[in-house]
């Protein structure tokens, strides 16, 4: 990605302008039970941009959507390099948004349709709803970001989260947009339920 | 291995733009963070050697995942810290014995050089505490362009019988350094300071 605050990815007239980006990746060997043959891998993709719509309320902030595709699909490819594996490997996912304190939430659920397309983009057509959540904070505010399976949303041991947050964002006329991956099912998974095993697959439930 | 890890995290940032200014090339920090069995939690024990093998072991493991992280070669590293947090079971003290002892020369190993101090923090914590790696020049300690931090923080870490163990790495100083002082092109690079 080119390296500046105006409109790498969109073109000179983009919204987006990117301050940072970050990526978190965590290997999980165990819990205290026995280690699975292949540790579980989870991680999120953070960028913090420029919230065009700070400081007042603009009524249209649906162009802001239009141009954080480019973003989306960046961060998706980003995140599943950090994992180390496949698109074929990515098991579960979720987004989210933390809107810096000059903004309102409405901003946050701008991320909604350009993070999701982007995963499933990228994951070759994930069929289940991206769970999300959003919220308004300051720096150092922290997202659990909910997770669940790509395929199929009522797969019990898929059913997780991620917390995730940067110490210096977002300020007050920014936003931090995330997205996170995993690589499985919980550590120990043993919660009974729909398995991944099991899931039709078809109408992106079960 | 002599540690038990339950988990690895490995934690990447890139500044591609500060106030509004671009940082060209963007500054790039990562930390590389392991989550390991307290073996003396709880009890007093006066010999700490087996931590300082298990500082030595992940001075090494968690160098190599920061810079692959980093995507560059061990001896292209500018700065670097790290740091532990100890579970309420323990003590401060386990906490140094990995730290210290033995921990810095794998890291120079896979840095190929680091002449300087590695800066370090350390206390005791639960689950989520942060704590803010130090990060100082690897070849010359007083470059002040590098004077600098990262935090970090696991939720779920260190539980009681835990520590938590970080090494941050960088390929850069701060975004925008105007500080003036000593200047990484003006470094010797013998004595560690300068």
């Amino acid at each position: 990605m080119t390296p500046t605050g105006t409109g790498p990815l969109g073109g000179s007239m983009s919204l987006v302008a990117i301050r940072k980006l970050a990526t978190v990746v965590e290997e999980i060997f165990h819990e205290g039970g026995p280690p699975p043959a292949r540790p579980l891998r989870q991680g999120g993709c953070l960028a913090v941009i420029r919230n065009p719509y700070a400081g007042r309320y603009v009524p249209d902030i649906q162009p802001l959507m239009e141009d954080l595709k480019p973003l989306g699909l960046a961060m998706a490819q980003r995140l599943i390099a950090a994992i180390g594996v496949t698109p074929r490997e990515i098991e579960g996912y979720g987004k989210g948004a933390i809107v810096g304190t000059a903004g309102e939430l409405e901003h946050g659920a701008l991320w909604h349709a350009p993070g999701g397309y982007a995963m499933r983009d990228v994951l070759g057509g994930a069929k289940a709803i991206v769970p999300s959540t959003k919220k308004v904070g300051g720096p150092g505010a922290r997202l659990d970001v909910p997770v669940t399976h790509i395929n199929a949303s009522y797969v019990r041991s898929h059913f997780s989260a991620m917390e995730l947050g940067l110490p210096d964002a977002p300020q007050t006329d920014e936003m931090v947009l995330i997205l996170v991956m995993t690589t499985g099912a919980r550590i120990h998974d043993r919660a009974g339920g729909l398995k991944a095993s099991e899931i039709k697959g078809e109408d992106g439930l079960r | 291995m002599k540690a038990k890890i339950r988990k690895l995290i490995v934690s990447v940032e890139e500044t591609q733009s500060e106030i509004g200014k671009a940082v060209t090339p963007p500054t790039r920090k990562a930390a590389a963070i392991a989550i390991i069995e307290n073996p003396f939690a709880g009890q007093y024990v006066q010999d700490l050697k087996p931590l300082m093998d298990i500082g030595e072991e992940l001075g090494g493991l968690l160098t190599e995942r920061a810079v692959k992280a980093l995507g560059i070669p061990g001896g292209k590293a500018e700065s670097y810290g790290k740091a532990a947090i100890v579970g309420e079971k323990g003590e401060l003290e386990h906490a140094a014995a990995i730290l210290h002892p033995q921990m810095g020369k794998p890291v120079r190993a896979v840095l190929e050089k680091g002449a300087a101090l590695i800066p370090s923090a350390k206390k005791m914590g639960g689950p989520g505490t942060p704590i803010d790696v130090p990060l100082g020049h690897k070849d010359a300690a007083f470059v002040r362009s590098h004077f600098d931090g990262m935090e970090v923080r696991v939720p779920d870490a260190p539980r009681a019988g835990e520590i938590l163990v970080a090494i941050a790495v960088t390929d850069s100083g701060r975004p925008l350094p105007r500080v003036g002082g000593l200047q990484k092109h003006e470094i010797k690079g013998e004595d560690g300071l300068r």
